[in-house]
């Protein structure tokens, strides 16, 4: 024990002079959390679009003042009228709109008829998410425009009712648990890894295995003292993090708790995969080398980011054997739903036996000699 | 019995075969010098000695333990200094200490007096507060050689402690071992390449070339075993007739070169020139002005048994090596 200590804090008390290791590894996952949320969170504005009306009818007068009506209240997209639609057309291939609205000549005459009157929206969708901005904007006020007035008192169709069980979830929450695990992963890479490779190359660990510590009180102490360091850096992301992205009542004891509980088993878990890792690599360029895929094979697909469901069936097959898609899972539950730990009890127990699974192989591999 | 003793130990990396059947023991009280070129096999033969590599062949009993079949009782009685530094630069003397007196076990109520003896002893004790990134090479091999004795070992292993420092700091760091040795009964087996360091301190000396021993005994021994080439170098007060044919006649004298008044004479035999020059000088009526006797140094005995006195060749890199290296760019 005594000797697994010596360990321990020999490396934390080296961490703790080295204050730029720290700032770094904390930095780096809140800018990701700051710039990647607002990036990605916000709302689409200030698409072109450009309306050509070819019927010059009462109807399609109607369909510009919507638009018109749009453009000014939320500025989902601008109006730029057009009397040529090969003109409209040509900017629409330059890059200077979005899309293009055409009113066909005989729009007003078909929605009189009522022989499906159509209007076309031609639309630059190499940009997938504003023209699905545009393309749903437009639906709306389509829907809108075809509206009885006075609307019958009893639906004739039926309709769908959306009930949401939580408020509103901005974007830059949806990323704070993927942030989370990031911080402590990176505070594994630097702190567990790195510092491993780098301490053995120097002849550090020769000093240790001249000493009469045994391969497992090594072990053990390498990965405390990475766990402790990574815990310290995933506690300050959960609290600074979530005064950032406004997660509500973040101070209290009991959700506190819950996600220290988190913090500890994402720690173990990645300290305990770096281990593996590195625990036969001998070369101080490699780690830096694969930690940047590491990163993305890791984080990416662990729904950090973006919803699993959505990801092709061999990425769907990795997450489920990756550590980070349980902790991000974990994360999310306790943070945006603040559930109780039985939600998250899955997780913890995947991460847990990860880790023992992880941490037993790296043992075997472990050589007490140089 | 002996504090070390290595029968046919033997290392293979691959093919390269770093130490080649090893045999010597090392006598309690020793200082032991192994002494050979870079990549000799020194160094592969003390991380053996220390258990940290495993040998290829043979066995090594330390302390009367066995390498490979007790390790940790080799640890424990054994301090090692490895030649890459090994202290921790942010840390300072006294957590270095300590900490590495917990790695043998030794709980800091016990280890304090004893550090603070042993950091007297290598003239730390006032710096003993201040991290060691502060300290200069010589001061930080003085409190490695502290540290490796922190848990009062018998045998104490140093891999080149005076590689890299100044003249002064080596100095330094050799009075410090061999103060310690007499105040603590130490055992010291040491690597070095500085012959004259190895010729002043140590009791005997084996000359590793190639992973074998070519040679193995006492400084004074091994300069008396290899074929004499002492160069005297005389002036007269007057230099008779036929002096230069005089000397060139003298017994074993291999060369002469004459600068008037110097004369150069290198001789197979010293002491026998020198009788016979004397007795010449006597004969002829001439006093010597001056004399002066170059006897054997240390590299002219590693020369003799290793056949060169620098040599660049190839090594099987053992990975570690290659990373240090890296790491020291």
């Amino acid at each position: 024990m005594i000797r697994i200590w010596a360990v321990i804090e020999r490396d934390l008390r080296r961490f703790r002079r080295s204050p730029a290791l720290i700032t770094m590894s904390l930095l780096m996952p809140l800018v990701q959390l700051v710039f990647l949320g607002y990036a990605f969170g916000g709302q689409i504005k200030n698409l072109k679009l450009g309306l050509v009306d070819q019927d010059h009818s009462l109807s399609s007068v109607r369909l510009r003042a919507m638009c018109q009506a749009v453009a000014a209240n939320a500025r989902t997209f601008k109006t730029y009228t057009y009397d040529d639609l090969g003109a409209a057309m040509q900017d629409l291939r330059d890059g200077r709109l979005n899309g293009v609205l055409n009113i066909p000549p005989n729009f007003s005459r078909k929605l009189h008829e009522g022989t499906s009157p159509t209007v076309a929206l031609m639309e630059d969708n190499t940009d997938q998410f504003s023209s699905s901005a545009l393309g749903g904007a437009l639906q709306q006020l389509l829907n809108a425009f075809g509206a009885k007035v006075p609307a019958p008192r009893l639906a004739t169709q039926a309709t769908l009712s959306v009930v949401e069980i939580y408020p509103y979830v901005p974007y830059i929450q949806y990323l704070l648990p993927g942030t989370i695990v990031l911080a402590i992963f990176i505070s594994a890479m630097i702190g567990g890894g790195i510092i491993f490779i780098d301490d053995k190359a120097r002849g550090l660990h020769e000093g240790y295995l001249v000493t009469p510590i045994s391969k497992l009180e090594l072990i053990l102490g390498f990965n405390l003292s990475g766990v402790m360091k990574a815990v310290l850096s995933g506690m300050v992301l959960v609290t600074i993090g979530s005064l950032i992205a406004g997660i509500p009542d973040p101070f209290s004891l009991f959700r506190i708790a819950r996600l220290f509980l988190m913090v500890l088993a994402t720690a173990l878990a990645l300290i305990s995969m770096m281990f593996l890792i590195v625990v036969r690599v001998n070369d101080p360029l490699l780690p830096r080398a694969i930690f940047g895929m590491l990163n993305t094979v890791l984080f990416f697909p662990s729904g950090a980011v973006y919803p699993i469901s959505a990801f092709p069936a061999w990425m769907r097959a990795m997450t489920t054997i990756n550590p980070f898609t349980y902790a991000v899972h974990g994360f999310k539950e306790l943070l945006l739903k603040n559930t109780s730990l039985l939600a998250v009890a899955p997780d913890l127990l995947f991460l847990v036996g990860f880790s023992v699974v992880a941490l037993s192989i790296a043992t075997l591999l472990f050589k007490r000699t140089l | 019995m002996s504090d070390v003793q290595v029968r046919d130990l033997t290392k293979r990396f691959g093919e390269f075969c770093a130490v080649d059947h090893l045999n010597f023991s090392v006598a309690h009280g020793e200082v032991f010098g192994l002494l050979g070129p870079n990549g000799a096999g020194k160094s592969t033969l003390l991380r053996m000695l220390t258990t940290i590599v495993p040998p290829t062949e043979g066995t090594a009993l330390v302390n009367g333990h066995d390498v490979v079949r007790e390790p940790n009782a080799v640890r424990k009685g054994i301090g090692v200094i490895p030649q890459a530094l090994t202290s921790d630069l942010d840390l300072s003397a006294d957590e270095n200490m300590r900490i590495y007196a917990q790695l043998y076990g030794i709980p800091p109520s016990r280890s304090r007096r004893t550090a603070e003896e042993l950091l007297t002893a290598v003239d730390l004790i006032q710096w003993r507060d201040k991290p060691l990134k502060m300290y200069s090479g010589g001061m930080r091999r003085r409190l490695e050689i502290a540290r490796g004795l922190v848990h009062e070992p018998k045998i104490f292993f140093l891999d080149e402690p005076t590689t890299g420092l100044d003249p002064v700091s080596r100095t330094a760091v050799w009075e410090m071992l061999a103060k310690l040795k007499r105040e603590r009964d130490l055992t010291i087996i040491v690597t070095t390449h500085y012959m004259d360091e190895a010729d002043k301190l140590c009791d005997r000396i084996a000359i590793v070339d190639h992973g074998k021993l070519v040679a193995l005994d006492s400084p004074i021994r091994l300069k008396a075993s290899i074929p004499g080439r002492n160069v005297i170098e005389a002036s007269f007060s007057s230099i008779p007739e036929g002096w230069e044919a005089t000397l060139r006649a003298l017994p074993e004298v291999a060369e002469l070169k004459a600068v008037p008044p110097v004369f150069r004479l290198s001789s197979n035999n010293g002491p026998a020139t020198i009788t016979a020059l004397m007795e010449a000088t006597r004969a002829a009526g001439v006093s010597v002005a001056s004399l002066s006797v170059q006897s054997t140094t240390l590299d002219d005995v590693f020369m003799h048994y290793t056949g060169h006195q620098l040599r660049d060749a190839l090594q099987a890199p053992a990975p570690r090596q290659v990373m240090m290296r890296r790491m020291s760019n």
